[in-house]
């Protein structure tokens, strides 16, 4: 077998997906390897420093942003962001944090140019046909995998705001859900409209985050769908938060987990 | 702040947002006026050839005038004056009211009819006329209701966005005297025959201007009722208030913005009327104003300038910014506690009335960017809320909880050993009341997400332990 050398991509899991939804980044891994990439996962990531930048801590911040900065450069390849609003801090907001600092803004340009989000990655890839094999064995747990019959999942698809409107990331994990068997996509009302998470936002306004919130469930309710899938783990969070006290059925889940349905 | 992250009860702003939540009338009508608004928008530059060609040209000439602005009013005052314009400067609120009653009182005025304007809502100029004995009326319909019921507007184009047909028709019967009907053609009759009476006894007309063209002196105010173009010629002097933000250099500028916002506005091709004013009438022959008086206005604005929302200054009020945010959608204008609501104001009311007193409103946004989406000048605007956000936490006194809690969470995200310190620790906390991985309530300054949703715990094995687990396999027994 003369397999071409697989290309390298660094996974950034992001503390969101780290801590609470360890499950997106998994499959990450796995469809990542199945589209034949080498992953690596830096050592010692942590978060990119998001919150804090949006809650207007600038010095806070830069000194977590700094130091991601730092542990991505150290390494090559493209840098994978499993979350629309993470790789929009990464891409477009690092340049505003650091625009003090003629060097650090050099920096955080080619970390920049290097960073893409999932699953406009994926989107990119070869269609992968053959089940990868040891790789989903590894999974702790596959919930939304097809269980072997074939019986179409109804998913809504919430595009996340900074996956859209910042990253410009539209069509991708339509793309993505469209070519995936077992999944059939419901539409969903005002889809483009905020679901009211916005980080530090719902925990300092909680009636309006939790109004918006609202309006987003009547419509993922009404769509039918029995699961909403999101790429952004904040959102996910939200949703999959409001969904619960409301008692919902519905679950919450990441584009990349449902990708698996494809396998026979 | 009512979450924790901030001392005492709830403040002024989560009292008006509870209370708009609370309104289940309010609700409907900006769901309903909201949605169309936006369709509207959408379907009106579906028909715009190039649309971006014409909105880069609205912003090229909007930041034209900003960037030279000094020279641009200088120029702007000069061709005014020669069209005959008195011109006025008024560097704040104060100083644009006493200007105007100034005017009004030399001239004898005593009767004012109005076009529909932010500014003169801005410097509060109805109060300061009536203080000096000048009757005014407001002739756009919507700020007329507004007038009746001693209300104020909750949107920069339509003022009683908030308010039902049904609402409208008992303000008529109970301040018209009137027989109580919803329906909006008759009480649009009966508005106009109240205010013919009052445009045909007016001396003073009082308008605003949506731009002031720098190469003519012209100023062009838009409207849909004609009640512009009433006022703006049948009562002997005509005064209009401008910021001083309103210029652009040329009428192909002015054709541009014009174009923009007509559609982002009201989701029209033209708005009705298009008044273009070039100052008095020339000779009694002519119609017109005997006089026409413009009064620039600064408040704040040459403090803007040369500030981090500077490009703020380019807003076009079209209002589109309202129609597409999602926490208006929610909550309308009044919550705001400013004339100028939505994205715009959350921006521009701490700029002209200070940040202490408004810290909410940068806050009062979850960036999602509908906003900038729709600005049809393109306006940063959740750059703009990131700014303010910033200032608020280097200048004003933020709760100490908040300030302890970031540098807390800057220092374990710095440091990956503490980090999962903290993971140990909450993993410990929550398997003790955790159901599931969720949680129903968090402490302290947290419990604001479980007010309305769930919470996700942290989950073994998170993600990094996995894969170094995995890591460890593999090299174990490699593939």
């Amino acid at each position: 077998m003369s397999a071409p050398l697989p290309r390298v991509v660094q996974l950034f899991p992001t503390c969101l997906v780290n801590e609470l939804l360890p499950e997106v980044a998994i499959a990450a891994v796995e469809r990542l390897e199945r589209a034949g990439l080498r992953v690596e996962v830096p050592a010692g990531l942590t978060c990119c420093g998001q919150p804090a930048w949006n809650a207007g801590f600038a010095a806070e911040a830069k000194a977590v942003a700094r130091r991601t900065l730092a542990i991505l450069a150290a390494t090559q390849g493209p840098i994978v962001i499993p979350s629309g609003s993470c790789g929009d801090m990464l891409i477009h907001q690092m340049v505003e944090l650091f625009r003090d600092e003629p060097k650090a803004v050099a920096q955080a340009r080619v970390i920049a140019s290097r960073c893409v989000e999932l699953t406009a990655l994926l989107a990119t890839l070869p269609a992968v046909s053959t089940p990868g094999g040891s790789m989903a064995a590894a999974a702790p747990s596959a919930p939304l995998a097809a269980s072997g019959a074939q019986k179409r999942l109804r998913v809504a698809y919430h595009p996340s705001c900074h996956l859209t409107r910042g990253l410009g990331v539209r069509e991708a994990p339509l793309e993505l859900l469209r070519a995936t068997p077992g999944v059939e996509l419901v539409p969903l009302d005002r889809s483009e409209e905020c679901c009211g998470f916005g980080g530090l936002f719902s925990v300092k306004q909680p009636d309006l985050s939790g109004a918006m919130l609202d309006a987003k469930c009547r419509a993922l309710e009404a769509s039918g769908a029995e699961v909403v899938a999101s790429c952004d783990a904040g959102c996910l969070l939200h949703l999959a938060g409001g969904l619960r006290r409301r008692g919902a059925t519905m679950r919450a889940c990441h584009v990349v987990e449902l990708l698996r349905r494809d396998e026979p | 702040m009512s979450t924790g992250l901030g001392g005492g009860g709830p403040s002024p702003f989560v009292q008006r947002v509870r209370k708009a939540l609370a309104d289940e009338s309010l609700h409907v009508a900006l769901g309903r006026a909201t949605a169309q608004l936006q369709s509207r928008r959408a379907h009106a530059f579906a028909s715009l050839d190039d649309a971006d060609v014409v909105r880069a040209h609205a912003r090229a000439g909007k930041l034209a005038a900003l960037r030279t602005l000094d020279v641009q009013l200088e120029a702007f005052e000069r061709r005014l004056v020669e069209n005959g314009t008195t011109v006025h400067w008024a560097r704040d609120a104060e100083e644009a009211c006493a200007t105007i009653v100034a005017i009004a009182q030399s001239r004898g005025c005593r009767r004012a009819v109005k076009g529909k304007s932010m500014a003169t809502e801005e410097v509060e100029l109805n109060g300061a006329l009536q203080a000096a004995g000048i009757e005014v009326v407001e002739s756009d319909l919507g700020e007329y209701v507004v007038q009746l019921d001693h209300d104020r507007p909750s949107h920069i184009i339509l003022p009683i966005l908030h308010r039902t047909r049904e609402q409208v028709g008992r303000i008529f019967e109970r301040e018209l005297a009137v027989d109580y009907t919803p329906d909006p053609a008759t009480l649009a009759r009966i508005a106009r025959e109240r205010l013919r009476e009052r445009f045909l006894a007016a001396d003073l007309g009082i308008t605003g201007a949506n731009f002031g063209v720098v190469e003519s002196g012209t100023l062009c105010i838009v409207s849909n009722e004609g009640n512009v173009r009433m006022s703006t010629s049948l009562p002997r002097v005509h005064v209009a208030l401008l910021g001083i933000d309103k210029l652009v250099p040329t009428l192909a500028d002015l054709d541009a913005a014009l174009k923009v916002l007509a559609r982002s506005a009201t989701g029209q091709k033209s708005t009705v009327y298009v008044s273009l004013v070039n100052g008095p009438r020339r000779s009694v022959a002519e119609e017109g104003p005997e006089e026409v008086h413009v009064v620039l206005l600064d408040h704040r604005r040459t403090r803007t300038l040369a500030g981090e929302t500077a490009e703020m200054l380019a807003c076009i009020r079209c209002g589109a910014c309202l129609n597409a945010c999602p926490v208006f959608q929610q909550i309308g204008g009044h919550a705001y506690g400013s004339i100028y609501p939505g994205p715009m104001g959350s921006v521009l009311t701490p700029t002209m009335r200070g940040l202490a007193e408004f810290e909410q409103l940068p806050q009062a946004s979850s960036l999602c960017g509908a906003c900038k989406e729709v600005c049809p000048i393109g306006i940063d605007l959740p750059r703009m809320l990131l700014a303010l956000r910033r200032e608020s936490v280097a200048t004003l006194p933020i709760a100490p909880s908040l300030r302890a809690a970031m540098r807390l969470w800057s220092f374990v995200m710095t440091r990956p050993r503490w980090l999962r310190l903290a993971r140990r620790l909450a993993r410990a906390w929550a398997s003790r009341f955790a159901s599931n991985g969720w949680l129903r309530r968090l402490p302290g300054p947290f419990a604001g997400w479980t007010a309305h949703r769930d919470a996700r715990l942290p989950v073994a094995p998170s993600f990094d332990e996995w894969w170094a687990a995995r890591e460890r396999t593999e090299r174990g027994a490699p593939r």
